[in-house]
């Protein structure tokens, strides 16, 4: 299925809030299409809307990622040892029963109870910020801390110990070697130990210490199961939507009439939040490898295949959103896939949305005269292999 | 209209509770209900968007 039309993936984006050119071209093809990874696998590439949402629902993609096929796209990724993926990583029958503990605590009125204490975070760092007064870089004084405060609040993970986990997390995300990926994770897996084993001797009141309690200590999950489980939610509850924060604040910028509209009307948040994580899209690739043939698009996706779909080109289908490049805060941009479709769909979600409808009007609202410090040029972005957001973010007011 | 929640499939991501909070919510253990009295709210435009949304399609209208 290889010929010189073959698009490489992944590429990096030469704008920050837009996909790469290359998969842009590649759409124009066909909405399921071959593309080569970097060792010259030729895997499938979706980037058709419907194409996705039916392939994301359909059980003979597999996410296990300890199957041999499983295509990764860094050289990083592909070389450390396998190891098990919890929750994001398996497929049901482990999946579900992983997502049946962990959803009461992420349901839509859990969440909204949990904004009272955003909005406290979100003050505290903007206090902070108004205090120490201009220039800073967003992603260290706001972006990062507000949902790294959060996700170790939810889960009894104490925040002074953030500059170790952040570090072995963007470690864990963006290597550079396959010997940095596997140190992370033993670091990570050394740290949990030890706090399971704190909480237990002394439990406190976070979802950790709740899993402890009510499936660690009936046999619902084994100790190795819920330290690899643990450290997906600490690293997807903060690495996500730090960089919709910096990122989003910085797509606000670049449009001043949205950023506008978003200011004058409170109403508009749910949907200027939607269609920021539709435009943004910033996990993208969502990696699957097939276990039976299906058809699809037109072509026939052999077992044993890999599957890449593509968020961002996915959520600029212009059957689905008309002038699909333009960022509209009042379009109805719901049927997004930037979380993801299907069973393995974003389990943080409602707590993102409720961090960026917070943190976002709250920003400007404290630092009206918030802009860049530099050229937007200048502001350096995340290669194409990993989560998309911003390295840093030098504003002043 | 009648409302059919596959609760087997149901994930418990919210969507439809997000996007139709006068008809869904979620139990205790975060899956997909009714809410009582949801009759009286049926808005056929919002449950129809609430059916797009959910990622595992456990919902059906007949």
């Amino acid at each position: 299925m290889v010929d010189a039309e073959t698009v490489s993936f992944p590429q990096n984006r030469t704008c920050p809030y837009h996909p790469p050119t290359g998969y842009r071209e590649h759409r124009g093809q066909r909405p399921v299409s071959p593309a080569r990874l970097f060792d010259g696998r030729t895997v499938w590439l979706v980037t058709g809307h419907a194409e996705a949402r039916s392939l994301l629902v359909d059980p003979r993609l597999s996410s296990d990622r300890e199957n041999p096929a499983f295509p990764f796209f860094a050289e990083r990724v592909a070389s450390s040892t396998l190891r098990r993926v919890e929750l994001l990583g398996v497929d049901d029958p482990e999946h579900n029963a992983q997502r049946r503990m962990l959803i009461p605590s992420f349901t839509v009125r859990r969440t909204a109870a949990l904004r009272p204490q955003i909005h406290e975070t979100v003050d505290r760092l903007l206090d902070a910020m108004a205090e120490q007064g201009p220039p800073a870089d967003l992603v260290d004084a706001f972006a990062l801390p507000v949902p790294s405060m959060v996700i170790c609040a939810l889960l009894g993970v104490p925040y002074e110990d953030h500059e170790f986990f952040e570090a072995q997390s963007r470690k864990l995300l963006r290597g550079p070697a396959a010997a940095d990926v596997e140190a992370a994770r033993d670091e990570l897996d050394d740290y949990f130990r030890v706090l399971i084993e704190q909480k237990r001797a002394a439990p406190g009141e976070g979802l950790l210490d709740e899993l402890i309690v009510k499936q660690l200590e009936t046999g619902g999950v084994d100790h190795d199961e819920l330290v690899r489980l643990a450290q997906i939610l600490l690293i997807a509850g903060h690495e996500t939507t730090a960089n919709m924060i910096s990122l989003g604040t910085f797509t606000l910028l670049q449009h001043p009439d949205q950023l506008a509209r978003m200011r004058e009307s409170e109403g508009l948040m749910s949907s200027a939040v939607e269609e920021l994580l539709r435009f943004l899209s910033i996990a993208d690739g969502i990696s699957r490898v097939a276990v039976e043939d299906i058809e699809v698009g037109g072509v026939t996706i052999r077992a044993g295949d890999g599957v890449i779909l593509t968020t961002s080109v996915i959520n600029r289908d212009e059957t689905v959103y008309p002038s699909p490049d333009e960022l509209d805060l009042g379009r109805n941009a719901r049927n997004h896939v930037a979380f993801g479709f299907g069973i393995h769909q974003c389990l943080g979600q409602n707590l993102a949305r409720a961090e960026l409808e917070i943190a976002l009007p709250a920003l400007f609202d404290r630092l009206p005269g918030l802009r860049l410090a530099v050229p937007a040029e200048e502001i350096p972005f995340k290669p194409g292999d990993t989560i998309q957001g911003l390295f840093e973010l030098p504003v002043t007011w | 209209m009648r409302i059919s929640i596959d609760k087997d499939r149901c994930i418990g991501a919210g969507q439809c509770a997000l996007t139709a909070p006068k008809v869904f919510t979620q139990d205790d253990d975060g899956f997909s209900e009714l809410l009582p009295g949801y009759e009286e709210a049926l808005d056929g435009a919002t449950v129809k968007e609430a059916v797009r949304v959910c990622p595992v399609q456990a919902i059906s209208l007949g």
